[in-house]
């Protein structure tokens, strides 16, 4: 069973259709790059997938449920760290954690254990008392990283998990996401294409809200003869566009 | 488990600010220490009632509710355009889970704060008596009014803008229309027809009928109080839901 089946998946906001007729199957523990230029499609389609917002056609299938007709089996399996920080300000860093532990389900000594494992893993240790609006900005994107880790997820969107980090906190979310390689299915989408190369299994090339090319690293560059992935994304973008 | 979660974290959001503390139990303490010196010092063949602690410590247990609008719009916008609802929105949480997450710890906020007014009302002088306790309640019932404007201003504008629209111009309304300040029974015509029509009047007059025992009246007044609140309930949660699933408004 494939962790993600979407076809015919579309969008469209009155005259403007920001997904067209997506067909897309990633395979579970698999780690599917979506690219694209801004406005491309790639969060409308993280939107629909997580349930954020309904489909105007088509359908999408995650871990056996539907995203329109079984909504909640859906979202108790995956998880999201949306394109903005999206913290509690008031919360500390370990109450923002357990408190997203908790509505996923995990009782309370269970959520602060959670969160106690996830501030280390992710160098959170130190500021764990502090109130998120107290971080810094690439602090606090690390504790929005860090929410979206902690229900332990089947599938993962992870919409520009790196932006506004600096390059010690990269590679450190890097190395966490290798590690769930395997495990968790996750859909990242970014603007590095460093990030691409290094993590993803596959690739997805969107253009004007349809999937102009899919393969991996390897195979995009050889189907556009290049030899750098940012190379094969400049003539895929550019040819479909 | 989710509503209480949810609920505990918007109390936390709230009473960690020390702006929200100040309004929510300074104020109305605030007004009723001074509107009880004013009264002092009118001369009894003034015939001014409204500054009378029986009459004044419901008015300052309404008015201190009234910011149960601005705290419930605050946390609200904020979620909203701070992607943290976009998050809240992709978990198990259902629609219940946030009506009752946002509404619940600020009916408990004007519990609280209505039975700290009363209790220094006391200190000026109104009787303590079993209608004390009832009348809490009743300000917990009525101040769904002032959450629901909250969460359907939450729901459509920013933070700042509910600041402009539950902290400015909804304090001022509420006090205009409430006879908390100016004698309403003393007044006649427009003004009085206007009072009439809204609800911020009635909020104070349930309050003040449950306090001094007379229960068989307050239906009147609870109903108009009841009935606003539910329409704008009903507006709010129409506006959540379709922010919910992604329409637009």
């Amino acid at each position: 069973m494939s962790a993600i089946a979407a076809t015919g998946l579309t969008k469209k906001y009155k005259d403007v259709t920001a997904v067209d007729n997506l067909d897309l199957a990633v395979e579970q523990g698999e780690l599917f790059a979506l690219l694209g230029v801004n406005g491309a499609g790639k969060t409308t389609t993280i939107k629909m997938l997580s349930c954020l917002i309904k489909p105007t056609n088509g359908q999408a299938v995650l871990l056996g449920d539907n995203i329109v007709s079984a909504p909640y089996a859906v979202k108790s399996k995956i998880n999201i760290s949306p394109q903005e920080t999206a913290v509690a300000p008031n919360l500390s860093v370990t109450e923002n954690l357990a408190f997203i532990a908790g509505i996923y389900g995990q009782d309370s000594r269970q959520a602060q254990k959670s969160a106690g494992e996830i501030t280390a893993q992710l160098g959170l240790d130190a500021v764990r008392k502090k109130k998120a609006k107290q971080l810094s900005g690439g602090m606090q994107r690390r504790l929005s990283v860090a929410m979206a880790l902690i229900s332990n997820p089947q599938i993962l969107f992870l919409d520009e998990p790196t932006l506004g980090l600096d390059v010690l906190a990269r590679r450190e979310l890097w190395t966490l996401i290798r590690a769930l390689k395997g495990k968790v299915t996750i859909i990242l989408t970014t603007h590095y294409m460093d990030e691409v190369e290094i993590l993803s299994d596959r690739v997805g090339v969107m253009v004007r809200g349809k999937m102009a090319a899919i393969g991996t690293v390897a195979e995009l560059t050889e189907q556009t003869g290049t030899s750098k992935l940012e190379d094969a994304f400049v003539i895929l973008a550019g040819e479909a566009a | 488990m989710r509503v209480f979660l949810f609920a505990s974290r918007n109390a936390k959001e709230v009473l960690r600010d020390p702006v929200n503390l100040f309004f929510g139990l300074g104020f109305p303490l605030v007004l009723l220490a001074l509107l009880s010196l004013i009264n002092a010092s009118l001369a009894p063949e003034a015939g001014n009632l409204a500054f009378w602690i029986r009459n004044l410590a419901p008015g300052a247990a309404m008015f201190g509710s009234i910011f149960m609008a601005l705290f419930a719009g605050m946390v609200l916008a904020k979620d909203r355009t701070s992607s943290f609802l976009t998050r809240l929105f992709t978990s198990p949480m259902t629609p219940s889970d946030f009506l009752l997450g946002y509404t619940a710890p600020m009916v408990v906020m004007t519990m609280a704060q209505s039975a700290i007014t009363f209790s220094v009302a006391c200190f000026f002088g109104l009787p303590f008596s079993v209608h004390i306790i009832m009348a809490i309640f009743m300000t917990a019932i009525t101040s769904l009014l002032f959450i629901g404007i909250g969460l359907l201003t939450g729901s459509l504008t920013n933070d700042k803008a509910v600041g402009g629209i539950c902290g400015a111009l909804l304090t001022n309304l509420a006090g205009v229309f409430s006879g908390i300040f100016i004698p309403v029974d003393l007044i006649d015509g427009v003004f009085k027809t206007i009072t009439n029509m809204l609800p911020f009047y009635h909020s104070v007059e349930a309050i003040r009928i449950i306090l001094n025992g007379s229960y068989g009246e307050v239906l009147p007044h609870l109903a108009v109080v009841m009935g606003y609140s539910a329409v704008f309930f009903l507006i709010a949660i129409v506006a959540f839901q379709r922010k919910m699933s992604g329409d637009r408004i």
